[in-house]
């Protein structure tokens, strides 16, 4: 590196090439790892190439940037946040069945060296968690919740843009680490002093730092949007104990993103400051005191578990009562122990560290709060169950999903409570006991909401069903490859071994760790059925079309309008006069009603914010990562420029006039009228249009 | 649990518990399982009854309007209550009792352990016995230890699971933790917080020997350990694996290891973790030293500690000494000469 090139590149040279490792020193195992390595790098590179290709192949770029990249449409900012997360959980999988692989050879060696499996845990959990989870729930959100409450768009449009914006580009970061490495090996919760420049001073810990960020950053806007929007933009009618219960979920999570979110910030901030300016605040000397950044982290983290599954529990809620064709047991309890989970959620985060020295009886309240966290949590659980009982239970594929969840999710309970008796959390603490702890509250309980949610508002964003062979297969895959790949760790984590170790020396821990392989390929199989149920579903999209948008025979006020829904969702806001307001609507004929008259429509114009924030997020966090400094300060006066010329804009909306929405919504109400309702037990048939008969109390059917 | 009964490798887990403490942590497992499947079972029971009883196209009642019961409420809020309630006492009645922090209780005086974590290895210091031991833990078996920890790196994680809790082990700060071993024996200790690419070979091994080997060990080591100099002490900062560290310090390649960790490919056989590496003294104050950053002074050695028993020239012969009793560490008697 000579000084004419150091300032255009910074720190970054031929040594960051996934390669470059093994062609210094060509023992067989960096041989292995470095093939593996370039392997993913070329996935990102060509993945990349085809997608550019293909745009240009299909002359797609305008109708790209036009539909979706400048819409400021929560449907689609929606769908494009639940894409980016479909992209990172198959890139994620695979890491998680390439460690499952390695621990499954891992008696005395395996074929990973010890700082590429580093690498893989961080980025899996890293992945998993902000790029996986967060853009999953926050896509959904963004698709259903306004449609539920009865309103047009968020609050802030382009805000929305912005956080998927941030998000992409804290994602795109992630993916960059792949082709010029390495990324961080300290873990997903990148404690320091280890992610401290003493002990890691490579671009690693800058590349985690940054995409960190970029998605708290994104996560803190999308609460306040979302929580703005459920206070102000309520359809008229729409009182507090008549919202959906997912409606209700999403309000939680955005008020525990927005006080939950800024922490890890600011904890991130400060590590960096640490890093890149020799502060001294999370260092060992010199005042330092890593506890506290540790103390900062599970302030953000342990809300963080549950900004991940309410959004889940929401779903459920909707899967369990439209699929029971029954309405929801016990609504006030299932609000108020939301609200109590929402509220516990913020005094229990030391139980993530009961094993740092601070004294008994601390810990005994911290584990006692964590286990009060339980009792709303069983209520739920119990409320769901009788919402089943005495219903009429389609097990559809979001039913499959929703019962796995019901079973599963309470064992992992059963363990987390396990780990909130401080004495027990002693032997357990940092081992697979924990490791099978957490997975087994996100896969059936996040993972598995929203792959149910996805099977469940799929049809009504694209306007026809996902196949349904396919769902079910992928379903039961995921829940046997789960069981199979995590109650090992369970054992293994009774038997010692600890969390985020390479290899390990005891033969008695290779029957489980085997197992688990066998469960992770499931995972990997049922991964494959979600690819090719989308495939499939993709290529009968005319015979499984239902443009009348109400497939399920929904309850909720999304299921009141044509699939996929006008950009202006409703023609007329409408007026809500209960709770599970559509269902009311039809149980009195008022379904699908002629308005008295069509209003014109103003929506938000397009803009490029989004995409901005995308392109400068990602250039100032890989600058900041490689020490480009002319690249970061590029990025931010653009940035900075960017806002500032918003504020001068004057075209933030655009108006449709009454008479297009009336057009469009008398063609769709006669097609509506035109259509033969189909019962429940055709519901899975081609017949199914969207136009349901709902079923009839006492009735056998 | 007779899989773990029946595996080769001996005390891995609290489930075979060899201490009072490990004993009480398995007795707590099983309890707040048993406590808690209270409200778990019913879910795992009734779950499939109900899907199936009341599946689309049978014959079971069907109320879509049903939302309410008080009789339902009282007891899904009630029963978790109470045994939340049961739960929340004895997590408090077991927390304040295993306090890693809370001395045992026993008629005789704990022993006295400083423990200091390195990449990658453990350093055990003896301050009543003037010695010290790397990633080996010697204790005499039916008597408390008192263990003091720090870290000369990264935070890590001190478990021994068959003797009792684990306990960070972090720089700059000393944190506290109390064992005792029912028996002699043999059972596996680790770091359990990931700390660099070495983390997984970070083990050690705790020795429970009776009274009598107790003292015999450790006079053994005074008489014939390897003595601690600063060129230990740097080996021991610089980022090694125990099978590194016993080579540099058995003069095989020390120029090889100093300095930069090492490559997990060429790093020796698995046979070289077993090397033992005992010292017969160490700096006066060396843990206090490294728990508040200073550089220890090596004007002071704990060489001229009194011993508390005269030296048997029996225990000087390995053939004859009392520590053949335990074959483990009859094998892993000091075999390079002394530097």
């Amino acid at each position: 590196m000579n000084d004419s090139t150091h300032w255009l590149l910074g720190r970054l040279d031929a040594s960051a090439l996934p390669f470059w490792d093994a062609l210094q020193h060509p023992t067989t195992k960096n041989v292995i790892n470095a093939v593996i390595a370039s392997g993913a790098a070329s996935m990102v590179v060509l993945g990349a190439i085809a997608v550019v290709i293909g745009l240009t192949w299909t002359r797609r770029w305008g109708w790209l940037w036009r539909e979706w990249l400048t819409s400021p449409d929560h449907k689609k900012i929606g769908i494009m946040f639940i894409a980016l997360a479909l992209v990172m959980l198959a890139r994620a999988v695979i890491e998680a069945v390439l460690m499952r692989l390695q621990q499954a050879f891992g008696l005395d060696g395996g074929f990973l060296t010890a700082d590429h499996f580093g690498q893989l845990f961080t980025t899996h959990g890293t992945i998993m968690v902000f790029f996986m989870a967060m853009p999953f729930l926050t896509g959904m959100i963004n698709y259903v919740m306004p449609l539920q409450i009865g309103t047009r768009d968020l609050s802030f449009p382009v805000m929305n843009q912005i956080s998927l914006g941030l998000t992409a580009a804290g994602a795109a970061v992630v993916m960059i680490s792949l082709v010029l490495a390495p990324f961080s090996t300290g873990g997903w919760t990148g404690y320091p002093t280890f992610t401290g420049h003493a002990a890691n001073p490579g671009a690693g810990v800058d590349y985690w730092i940054w995409a960190v960020t970029l998605s708290t950053l994104s996560s803190t806007l999308s609460g306040i949007n979302f929580a703005v929007t459920i206070y102000k933009r309520r359809a008229p009618g729409m009182s507090w104990m008549r919202l959906p219960l997912f409606t209700w979920t999403a309000l939680c999570t955005a008020i525990l993103m927005i006080f939950a979110m800024p922490p890890l910030t600011v904890a991130t901030a400060l590590l960096a400051l640490d890093r890149y300016l020799d502060f001294h605040l999370f260092t060992a000397d010199m005042g330092g005191n890593m506890m506290n950044y540790i103390n900062l982290f599970w302030a953000f983290g342990h809300p963080e578990v549950y900004i991940l599954i309410l959004p889940a529990f929401g779903i459920f809620s909707e899967v369990f009562s439209t699929f029971a064709g029954k309405t929801l047991y016990g609504y006030k309890a299932l609000v108020i122990a939301t609200l109590a989970i929402a509220v516990l959620s913020f005094t229990v985060w030391l139980h993530h560290f009961f094993t740092m020295g601070q004294s008994a009886h601390i810990n005994a309240v911290f584990g006692i709060a964590t286990m009060l966290i339980g009792i709303p949590t069983g209520v739920k659980i119990y409320d769901w169950m009788l919402t089943l009982f005495r219903g009429r239970i389609r097990m559809s594929v979001p039913m499959i999903y929703a019962s796995g969840f019901l079973m599963l999710f309470v064992l992992g309970g059963l363990t987390g409570i396990v780990l909130a008796v401080p004495s027990v959390d002693y032997q357990v603490h940092n081992s697979l006991f924990l490791v099978a702890h957490f997975h087994n509250m996100l896969i059936p309980g996040l993972l598995f909401g929203m792959l149910a949610g996805t099977n469940f508002w799929f049809p009504k964003a694209f306007g026809f069903r996902l196949e349904e062979r396919w769902g079910r297969r992928a379903a039961y895959a995921w829940i046997i490859g789960f069981m199979l790949a995590f109650f090992p760790l369970y054992a293994l984590g009774v038997l010692g071994m600890p969390r985020r170790t390479v290899a390990f020396f005891t033969p008695a821990y290779l029957p489980w760790t085997l197992t688990a392989l066998v469960g992770a390929t499931i995972v990997l199989l049922a991964m494959a059925c979600l690819v090719i149920q989308l495939w499939v579903s993709v290529r009968d999209r005319h015979l499984n079309a239902m443009p009348i948008g109400d497939p399920w025979d929904g309850r909720s006020l999304e299921w009141a309008v044509s699939s996929p829904p006008p950009e202006y969702n409703f023609p007329v806001i409408p007026e809500v006069y209960g709770r599970d307001a559509f269902m009311l609507e039809k149980e009195r004929g008022k379904a699908y009603q002629v308005p008295d008259e069509f209003p014109d429509i103003v929506l938000p114009a397009n803009s490029p914010m989004g995409v901005i924030f995308a392109v400068t997020g990602t250039a100032m966090a890989f600058g900041l990562t490689w020490y480009q400094w002319w690249m970061v300060l590029l990025a931010a006066g653009i940035t900075l420029a960017a806002v500032i010329a918003r504020g001068f804009c004057r075209n933030t909306t655009r108006t449709l006039s009454g008479e297009e929405v009336r057009r469009t919504h008398l063609t769709w109400l006669a097609q509506v009228r035109a259509t033969t309702p189909v019962a429940r037990s055709r519901e899975q048939s081609t017949d199914n249009r969207g136009l349901p008969v709902p079923p009839v109390e006492g009735a056998i059917q | 649990m007779p899989l773990i009964a029946g595996c080769s490798d001996a005390h891995l887990s609290f489930l075979d518990p060899q201490g009072p403490i490990a004993a009480a942590q398995r007795q707590h497992f099983w309890w707040v399982i048993a406590i808690t499947l209270t409200v778990v079972l019913p879910v795992l029971v009734l779950t499939p009854l109900i899907l199936w009883r009341y599946r689309y196209g049978g014959r079971a009642r069907y109320r879509p309007q049903w939302e309410f019961s008080l009789r339902a409420d009282l007891a899904i809020w009630g029963i978790p209550l109470l045994v939340f309630a049961v739960l929340a006492t004895l997590t408090w009645r077991s927390t304040i009792a295993l306090d890693p922090y809370r001395p045992l209780v026993s008629d005789q005086p704990p022993l006295e352990v400083q423990v200091v974590g390195f990449d990658w290895q453990w350093l055990f210091l003896y301050p009543e016995q003037g010695i010290a031991t790397v990633d080996e833990l010697v204790i005499p078996a039916g008597r408390p230890v008192s263990l003091r920890l720090t870290s000369a790196s990264v935070m890590q994680g001190f478990f021994v699971p068959a003797l009792g809790s684990q306990i960070d082990v972090m720089n700059h700060m000393v944190t506290r933790l109390h064992l005792e071993a029912d028996a002699p024996g043999v059972f596996p200790g680790r770091n359990m917080q990931y700390s660099g690419k070495e983390f997984y070979r970070q083990r050690f091994v705790t020795r429970a020997l009776s009274a009598d080997a107790f003292a015999d060990f450790t006079h053994q080591v005074r008489a014939q350990g390897r003595s601690f100099t600063p060129e230990v002490f740097s080996l021991l900062m610089a980022k090694n694996t125990h099978a590194a560290l016993a080579r540099a310090l058995d003069g095989t390649e020390t120029a090889a290891i100093t300095g930069r960790a090492r490559q997990t490919d060429d790093a020796g056989s698995p046979a070289d973790d077993s090397t033992p590496l005992r010292f017969k003294h160490f700096p006066s104050g060396l843990f206090e030293a490294i728990a508040a950053h200073r550089a220890p002074d090596w004007s002071q050695d704990t060489s001229s500690l009194s011993t508390t028993r005269p030296l048997s020239p029996d225990s000087l012969l390995p053939a004859s000494s009392p520590l053949s009793i335990h074959p483990a560490l009859a094998a892993a008697a000091p075999t390079g000469a002394t530097p």
